[in-house]
């Protein structure tokens, strides 16, 4: 476990928290990315401005900590293309038939005490953790 | 003016949050996920703080008449636990546990100079078309 990094762990999720808080107090929405995201791609989506918006923060967000904190992990360059676009095609068709993803169900509808919102997080997280052991102990090394 | 300046302060924060935890390196999730492997419990600690916090949080939020800056809450209503659901949360799972992206850190790792967030980002459009697709066909048949 010598990868553990707790403290950065425990600020880093508290940060989201707090975000999620503003969005939801002060706005009146919910953090869920898949649907921030789906929305603003969507050109017909009424009300995208803050969508779009919210996103250019989130870049903007990763780019100041990778910008003031220089590179703080080598970006993997060796995975496969083919299981990239996969994985990319099954997130998007199973967020938006499933309404959620770690944010939206996870940090945000957990938060509410939802109980669909409960189902689906411990659904894709059994799936995740049974998928990656697929891959990785089955099938063995990339897709 | 006040709400479009929420959401891109709000969008930093998210994004500040899934850097310091290094939620956008892929690699950093598989290493949750793999607990048969060099086992990182690191995710738990993120979904932890963050709930943690939107447990306190939300409940008193969504007791308030109004959110400061909208006329009302906009929050998800449906309350079904039905087929949609499981299949939607199945396939995201597959999907997140093949390259160890969700769509939150993908958006975030969009300027780490790797290729990786911008095709997986591309495909997951896709995906979000054929599943609007799908429903469309779904409501159509009944």
């Amino acid at each position: 476990m010598e990868n553990f990094t707790p403290y950065s762990a425990l600020i880093g999720g508290v940060l989201l928290g707090i975000s999620a808080t503003f969005l939801l107090w002060l706005n009146g929405r919910i953090a869920g990315i898949s649907g921030i995201f789906g929305a603003a791609t969507r050109p017909r989506t009424p009300d995208r401005v803050w969508r779009i918006l919210f996103l250019i923060g989130l870049i903007s967000g990763g780019a100041i900590w990778w910008q003031l904190m220089g590179p703080t992990f080598i970006p993997r360059t060796d995975f496969s293309m083919p299981g990239l676009i996969v994985a990319g095609v099954l997130v998007g068709f199973g967020t938006r038939l499933g309404n959620g993803c770690t944010s939206g169900h996870g940090v945000c509808g957990l938060g509410r005490g939802s109980r669909r919102s409960l189902a689906a997080t411990v659904t894709f997280f059994s799936v995740a953790l049974l998928t990656t052991f697929v891959v990785r102990h089955v099938i063995g090394g990339g897709v | 003016m006040s709400r479009y300046i929420v959401a891109l302060l709000t969008g930093t924060l998210f994004g500040l949050g899934l850097s310091i935890s290094e939620m956008v390196n892929p690699e950093k999730i598989l290493g949750f996920l793999d607990i048969f492997g060099n086992w990182d419990p690191s995710l738990a600690l993120v979904m932890g703080g963050a709930v943690g916090v939107t447990a306190l949080t939300f409940r008193r939020v969504l007791a308030r008449p109004k959110p400061l800056f909208a006329t009302h809450f906009e929050v998800p209503t449906s309350n079904a636990i039905d087929a949609p659901l499981f299949s939607g949360a199945v396939m995201f799972g597959i999907g997140w546990g093949i390259a160890g992206y969700c769509p939150g850190p993908a958006i975030a790792a969009l300027t780490i100079g790797s290729t990786e967030p911008l095709i997986f980002l591309a495909a997951l459009i896709v995906g979000n078309y054929l599943a609007g697709g799908w429903q469309a066909i779904g409501e159509r048949v009944g």
